[in-house]
């Protein structure tokens, strides 16, 4: 079966990893740039499952997660968040936000591997 | 505030100061009262050659003026001292 | 005497004034002010007072009237040895508000009300003019006397052809000294040296001449009062009420003559000058009058019958072959005539551009204060003003023929002048005096006045018809021009000097006393008649409006200059404790922002503009009323509880200072790490991604390729970013080596504009230079200040948002200091933003990110704080632009 990756992450390079690794995988995996349209795109695409950056530009992606449990068609979507900021912290505010697992800047390829086929129940 | 009342008696320095002032508002008066003193002796109404002592006596007064506006105006322009809050 | 030589001596005797006046500005232009604001330069300048009108007329008079001229001394004489009475209140008020004419002041005075102004300066062009008219007259017969006295026999050119070039030849001098620069305050120190020293020339001409007579001509003092006492002029007759009326009227010229206003309070005296002036410009007085009588008596004498005594000064020593004598009186004459017509346009040029022009440029373009170039219509309507006035003054002549005595011009011009004295001395001592009270009183003091003394002076049927004059207008007795209200057998000099201040006055006083005034009214009037009582400044009158401070800076950039309308905000923002350009508009700095702008336009066209930025909303009678109550109030606390609560606050402020200081330290240090962390952790994300996907190998060799670049990129922005560190750290420290040499500050720009290319080459970008002014050297560390520039360029090339866009870099170079700004032509950056982004890692957007950190402008203050300099945002300027200051040559600290 191909589960479908929103991955939303403004380094282009990162975003291109994680692209490639996913794709390796069999996932389609669909990117956007900023957090701007996010929760709109979460709600029309219906991913399996949401990669998201902490730092976001525009806004942060504390509030993208709180769009996606806010409405009711994607309350239960998986989100896995990135940050390269790492502190006890932000992740305990993503934890509260409803982000259903936190994972540190950088990753190996085998844990965020591992962590996504996880949460899209493979 | 700042707002002090003003002594009733001041010292000796700036009660100088004061009478000075004085003395600078009325020097204009007197000079004024001579200026006019030869209205009093009415040269258009004599035929006595007058021309040269009023000028002479014109010259005095003016020349007087200047010398006592001269001696007060140092005085004039010191800071104003430490009892004495500037008036108008 | 030849008549070239003559005009050759004219033209280098100008050609001298120019220089004089040149060197003066320069001076004063480099800030050596010094010796040109002296007491006796101030008191010199006073002599303006002393026009052709005396260096000719006051002869003339004597031979005429006998002793009477000494009135037209004696007046000025009282004023200024009662200065403390009078005219240091109004040189106090002057500084305070500053005052720009003598319109401005009345116009100030009562709520800056333009109607007043634009009425004292109609009353002031139109007095004006006959005096005017009577130097370009001076000078003219001058020239003639010298035509018909020499025995080559010449023929003057044509007199008003003489007239005309005269005029001419003034309008260009006063135009280019008197209308030079608009800030400054409207001062001139090229003028003001120039008329200083044409003071000197005609109180030597005068004197030399006088010499001569008494001792050349005359067998000394004894000789001299003897033969006045045989000759014609022995029974003077005095006429009281000329006496007493003609003191009256020149004192208050001294005080209301625009040129006076202009030299005494506008150019800026004080009170160490008044003192000096005092006495020594009563004694300039003197001097000045000493030898008249002598120099008539003898030229009765010695002159044929019928020559006009005028020209006494002119043709006695002609008659007696003193050929440089002559000259000498020449130039003295031509000195009095030409100085006063150029400070007279002048003033009267100032008071119609403020009252006149600005207040109906104003009205059709309301934008234009903040858009238009406010500098440049002011000017060109201060040169077009002083064209105008000139040439009235010549119209004036040709009109009245160039013919009536001298003296009778003078004084019509006098009386008309005094007309403002009443609403002056009301509005500097009463309170209670209105605004529409002093319209009423100039109104009618000027009417009358024009009606009984000005029209007429054009004599029978010119202005008035000889039928008004015997009969009345329409056969009304009461109303003849000469005998108002059956009057008659007076001096109509007297008569119209009487009539005239009686009614002006009583109307002032009568409206005055009928009407109320408005707040703006009652504010000013209680800070200028209570000037000297610092605690009683009211309520600052912009209470309760609010004005974006960029918006106030750019309207003040258009009157003051870009130059001095920054550092004019910048010693504000400074002074409330804040960086950069941008002050908080409070009361205070309105209040005085619009004093400083009243300075260069006027209070009433200040007022204006302001407005226009503020709201209407200045002040109201019940801000005036709270002010009064909480003065009340305050008083009754007692100083010493005022000490002891001010110290606990003083020491509670120290303590929860330094408490908020180290707590905003720590937070800074834990933002510092957690940001750095980030910026390090990005970079090293997509490294190790990379690597693990390359290291499981079976890649197509493109791939790799790509994979392997985009590893290579990521790792130099690490490096990048721990060099960045490492230097932001080590400039922090102060532990910097620098390197410091002489540089050309041209080259250092080429070497930044050339590095900076590689960012966003793809853009082609305007460059706008300035090279002459970049071609300077400066000591400093030329590595250093290029890295700074490149900084910048590049930022513009990355965030400059424009179609087409353009960066202008502009050099300046003042007091031992360079700048160079960067200015570019896209939307600049946020008001919000402007304060924070010398912060490290304060990156505004990402849109456009080149991998950089956030910590460039950082490092750019760091090295700028090395260099003896500085680096600000400068708002305001249509883009983004930043100021580097830095020293023109940086000593090497003591190691």
């Amino acid at each position: 079966m191909t589960s479908h990756v929103l991955l939303i992450e403004d380094e282009p390079n990162i975003a291109e990893a994680i692209r490639f690794l996913l794709s390796r995988e069999g996932c389609r995996v669909s990117t956007l740039h900023d957090g701007i349209g996010a929760a709109e795109a979460v709600r029309t695409e219906r991913p399996d499952l949401v990669i998201l950056d902490l730092m976001l530009p525009g806004c942060s992606g504390l509030d993208v997660v709180e769009a996606i449990r806010a409405h009711p068609e994607t309350g239960d979507t998986p989100v896995m968040m990135l940050t390269a900021k790492g502190q006890g912290r932000d992740r305990e505010a993503a934890e509260k936000a409803g982000v259903t697992l936190f994972m540190t800047k950088p990753f190996s390829n085998a844990e965020m591997l591992a962590s996504v086929r996880a949460l899209v129940g493979k | 505030m700042k707002q002090r009342r003003v002594p009733l008696f001041l010292k000796r320095r700036s009660y100088r100061k004061r009478r000075l002032r004085d003395a600078a508002r009325m020097l204009p008066v007197f000079g004024l009262f001579l200026l006019l003193v030869p209205v009093l002796w009415r040269p258009a109404e004599t035929v006595r050659a007058d021309t040269a002592p009023d000028g002479i006596y014109l010259f005095v007064v003016w020349f007087g003026l200047i010398l006592v506006a001269a001696l007060m105006a140092p005085g004039l322009t010191e800071e104003s001292g430490g009892d004495d809050p500037e008036e108008g | 005497m030849p008549f070239n030589l003559l005009v050759l001596a004219c033209l280098g005797y100008v050609a001298f004034l120019f220089a004089v006046a040149f060197l003066a500005e320069r001076r004063a232009a480099m800030g050596r002010v010094g010796w040109l604001r002296s007491p006796l330069i101030y008191t010199l300048s006073l002599s303006i007072y002393c026009t052709a009108w005396t260096f000719y007329g006051a002869v003339g008079y004597a031979a005429r009237s006998g002793l009477e001229f000494l009135t037209i001394y004696l007046g000025p004489t009282l004023v200024f040895v009662g200065w403390w009475l009078l005219l240091r209140k109004l040189v106090r008020i002057g500084r305070q508000q500053r005052v720009t004419s003598i319109a401005d002041l009345i116009s100030s005075r009562f709520g800056k009300s333009n109607l007043l102004g634009i009425v004292v300066t109609l009353l002031a062009v139109v007095a004006a003019t006959p005096y005017i008219a009577l130097q370009l007259q001076s000078v003219t017969l001058s020239f003639a006397v010298f035509a018909s006295e020499t025995p080559e026999g010449w023929a003057l050119p044509d007199r008003d052809a003489t007239a005309i070039w005269v005029a001419a030849g003034l309008a260009l001098f006063t135009i280019l000294f008197g209308t030079r620069n608009l800030d400054a305050n409207e001062q001139h120190h090229g003028v003001v040296l120039a008329i200083a020293v044409e003071a000197v020339v005609k109180l030597l001409a005068l004197l030399a001449v006088g010499v001569f007579v008494v001792w050349g001509l005359a067998g000394g003092p004894a000789d001299v009062f003897a033969r006045i006492e045989a000759s014609e002029l022995r029974d003077w007759p005095l006429e009281p009420g000329r006496w007493t009326g003609l003191i009256f009227v020149s004192a208050a010229a001294v005080i209301c003559l625009p040129r006076m206003f202009q030299v005494m309070v506008v150019e800026g005296g004080d009170e160490r000058h008044l003192a000096r002036a005092s006495w020594a410009f009563p004694a300039y007085l003197l001097l000045m009058s000493l030898f008249i009588v002598p120099i008539a008596v003898v030229g009765l004498e010695r002159m044929p019958d019928g020559a006009n005594p005028d020209m006494f000064v002119l043709t006695l020593p002609l008659a007696e072959g003193q050929g440089t004598l002559a000259m000498l009186a020449f130039l003295g004459g031509f000195s009095s005539a030409t100085s006063m017509v150029i400070v007279e346009s002048i003033a009267l040029a100032t008071m119609v551009s403020n009252h006149v022009v600005m207040p109906i440029w104003l009205k059709l373009r309301p934008k234009a204060a903040l858009t238009g170039d406010v500098r440049r219509t002011v000017i060109l309507s201060r040169r077009l003003a002083i064209v105008a006035v000139l040439s009235l003054g010549y119209l004036y002549y040709r009109m009245s023929g160039g013919s009536a005595a001298l003296a009778a011009i003078g004084l019509i011009a006098f009386v008309g002048m005094a007309q403002v004295m009443p609403v002056l001395v009301g509005g500097l001592f009463w309170r209670g005096a209105t605004k529409v009270g002093a319209v009423a009183g100039l109104v009618t003091g000027f009417v009358v006045w024009a009606y009984t003394l000005y029209l007429p002076s054009f004599g029978p049927d010119a202005a008035l018809s000889a039928a008004v004059f015997a009969e009345g207008p329409g056969g009304i007795g009461w109303l003849r021009p000469q005998a108002l209200f059956g009057v008659e057998g007076l001096d109509p000099l007297l008569h119209a000097l009487v009539w005239s201040i009686a009614l002006n006055t009583f109307a002032f006083c009568l409206f005055s006393v009928l009407t109320f005034p408005g707040p703006v009214e009652r504010m000013q009037g209680a800070a200028f008649v209570n000037v000297f009582d610092a605690e009683a400044a009211g309520p600052k009158g912009w209470t309760r409006g609010w004005a974006e401070p960029e918006a106030l800076l750019m309207m003040t950039q258009r009157i003051l200059g870009e130059e001095a309308a920054l550092a004019l905000f910048a010693a504000e923002a400074r002074a409330q404790g804040k960086d950069g350009f941008l002050p908080e508009p409070t009361p205070d700095f309105v209040a005085g922002l619009e004093r400083r702008l009243a300075g260069s336009v006027g209070a009433a066209t200040a007022h204006a503009m302001i407005s226009q930025l503020v709201g209407r909303a200045t002040v109201s009678v019940e801000d005036l009323m709270a002010v009064a109550n909480e003065t009340a109030q305050i008083m009754e606390y007692s100083a010493q509880l005022e000490t002891q609560r001010e110290e606990l606050t003083r020491t509670a402020q120290q303590l929860r200072e330094a408490n908020e200081k180290l707590t905003q330290l720590s937070v800074q240090k834990d933002a510092f790490l957690s940001q750095i962390s980030h910026e390090l952790r990005t970079p090293m994300t997509s490294i190790r991604a990379f690597s693990e996907i390359l290291t499981e190998g079976d890649l197509p060799p493109e791939m790799v390729a790509n994979y392997g670049r985009i590893i290579h990129e990521e790792a130099i922005r690490l490096t990048r970013l721990l060099d960045d560190l490492l230097d932001l750290s080590v400039l922090e420290n102060g532990s910097v080596q620098l390197n410091i040499g002489l540089a050309n500050l041209q080259q250092l720009i080429d070497r930044a504009l050339a590095a900076a290319g590689h960012t966003r080459p793809e853009r082609s970008f305007l460059i706008l230079r300035d090279l002459p002014a970049e071609n300077l050297f400066v000591r400093t560390d030329a590595d250093r200040l290029v890295q700074v520039f490149i900084n910048l360029i590049s930022n513009a090339r990355k965030y400059c948002d424009a179609a087409a866009p353009e960066l202008r870099i502009v050099v300046r170079q003042r007091a031992g200091r360079v700048s160079v700004d960067f200015i570019d032509n896209g939307s600049g950056i946020p008001k919000q933003s402007q304060r924070i982004i010398f912060e490290k890692f304060a990156r505004l957007t990402d849109q456009t990110r080149a991998g950089g950190a956030g910590l460039g402008l950082a490092i750019c203050r760091e090295v700028m704080a090395n260099l003896g300099g500085g680096i600000d945002y400068l708002p305001g300027q249509g883009g983004a632009a930043f100021r580097v200051t830095l020293p023109l040559r940086l000593e090497q600290k003591a190691a």
